[in-house]
């Protein structure tokens, strides 16, 4: 076949560049990758901001759903309680509209994976740490709160002082709706500071502790202290 | 006379077995994958731990039998294809700049998407593992590794839509699907879409089935 013949002159190697150059791009991107997702997508989250609502709803909001067990619980507004026990004077039972009528807290923060992704300006609200305990009365030697999910074997934990940062909250409104089934419904953990492993999905219990316990990531390695940027192989 | 058609070999079986593992591993890492990162699918299906495994094991499946294929197969010509698919002549060029002009057993966008898909796939195994070690140990864990994944996915939708389009539905190049199932393709086809090959396989046309060559990219 004429296009083996070895003597042409007219043969580029284009296929081998082509293959060499995405892999060298690709491969280096691991490192400038997210660094410039990051200065681009602002700009275009404005940009997507005047196509229309269909069309806008058809891109991915760059959640993404984790969970560890086969289904996701299912929340029943009638049945469901909320159980704080442990260290505590007065251990608790609320129902969904106790929950509600608790002190009200908003807030807009950022939520970050573990795994690279993140989510800017999402708003929550619900209650702080501080409200919800306030008539379970935690006692002398409490120092931190298991967060059991409906979602078995999912638990974390977190202690009293991250616990009441200014913005964590038990969550039950995400972007002015009642908290959907995939986010955790009706109620989850939100620590903007942390991770997102730490923001414990389908809170049906809080356990007051005399310390933290490890969670279910943590006893698969992860942080037990979460925090942004400084856990879990990041920064020093 | 009666037309008896004459079918040239165009890909061998090596060949095929490569394309249809290759093909049919993307589509069961597209299903899976696609259920892991859209939340809608999430929640529909479930099973998430399920659905990360047979996710994880399909790559690892996927890369151990290509390796095993291209390894006990036809070697050489493996080689030979790769050579092919490798080099770039002057009519590739003017190909690819939009003109006409006669194609051996690859068209320049054949041998494009060659390259391409093998890229993609190595980026797409090196990622893919570095996601799975680093849920295990945070010392593989790059802020990146997730972006890269997933563009990796979006760029490769692109290119395989393209692909299905070209070899399931454009009437004039569908044709080309004979080759990858049953090996052979006619040689009108082969005329009229890779002349040099066609050529070179059958000597010059003897009809005037060649009269349009070329004219078909």
């Amino acid at each position: 076949m004429s296009i083996d013949e070895p003597q042409r002159d007219d043969l580029r190697p284009y296929g081998r560049r082509t293959f060499l150059a995405i892999v060298a791009g690709g491969l280096t991107s691991l490192w400038w990758g997210k660094p410039l997702w990051d200065r681009l997508s602002p700009a275009l989250r404005t940009a997507a901001d005047v196509l229309p609502a269909q069309v806008r709803n058809l891109v991915p909001s760059g959640w993404r759903i984790y969970t560890v067990a086969a289904t996701m619980p299912v929340f029943n507004r009638r049945r469901w309680r909320l159980k704080i026990d442990g260290l505590v004077e007065q251990p608790l039972t609320l129902s969904y509209d106790q929950l509600l009528a608790l002190p009200r807290s908003e807030q807009v923060s950022d939520f970050h994976c573990v795994t690279g992704w993140s989510v800017k300006d999402v708003h929550w609200a619900g209650v702080r740490f501080a409200d919800l305990l306030r008539a379970a009365r935690p006692l002398a030697g409490a120092k931190a709160l298991t967060f059991v999910s409906a979602e078995r074997p999912y638990v974390d934990s977190l202690t009293l002082e991250e616990a009441y940062l200014r913005d964590a909250m038990l969550a039950y409104e995400m972007d002015g709706k009642p908290l959907s089934r995939p986010h955790g419904a009706p109620t989850r953990v939100v620590i903007p500071e942390m991770y997102g492993y730490k923001n414990v999905k389908w809170v049906e219990r809080i356990v007051v502790t005399d310390r933290p316990v490890d969670g279910y990531w943590e006893l698969r390695g992860y942080d037990r202290d979460a925090w942004l940027g400084h856990s879990n192989g990041y920064g020093a | 006379m009666a037309p008896r058609t004459v079918y040239l070999r165009r890909f061998s079986s090596t060949e095929r077995a490569l394309h249809w593992v290759h093909a049919s591993a993307f589509f069961v890492l597209l299903g899976t994958g696609l259920v892991l990162y859209l939340p809608r699918l999430s929640e529909v299906v479930g099973r998430r731990p399920l659905i990360k495994d047979v996710h994880f094991y399909t790559g690892v499946g996927w890369a151990v039998a290509i390796l095993l294929i291209a390894a006990a197969g036809d070697r050489r010509g493996l080689r030979r294809t790769a050579r092919e698919l490798n080099l770039f002549d002057a009519d590739d060029r003017r190909w690819l700049l939009g003109r006409r002009a006669p194609q051996g057993r690859f068209n320049a966008g054949q041998k494009l998407n060659a390259a391409i898909t093998a890229a993609f796939a190595v980026l797409f195994f090196v990622s893919g593992l570095l996601l799975w070690y680093g849920e295990r140990d945070t010392r593989f864990r790059m802020p990146s590794t997730i972006l890269v994944h997933d563009g990796l996915m979006y760029a490769s939708l692109l290119v395989v839509a393209g692909h299905l389009y070209l070899s399931l539905v454009h009437p004039s190049t569908r044709h080309a699907l004979r080759g990858m199932t049953l090996g052979t393709v006619r040689e009108e086809w082969a005329r009229r879409h890779h002349a040099k090959w066609a050529s070179a396989e059958l000597g010059p046309a003897s009809e005037p089935a060649s009269a349009d060559a070329a004219d078909h990219r």
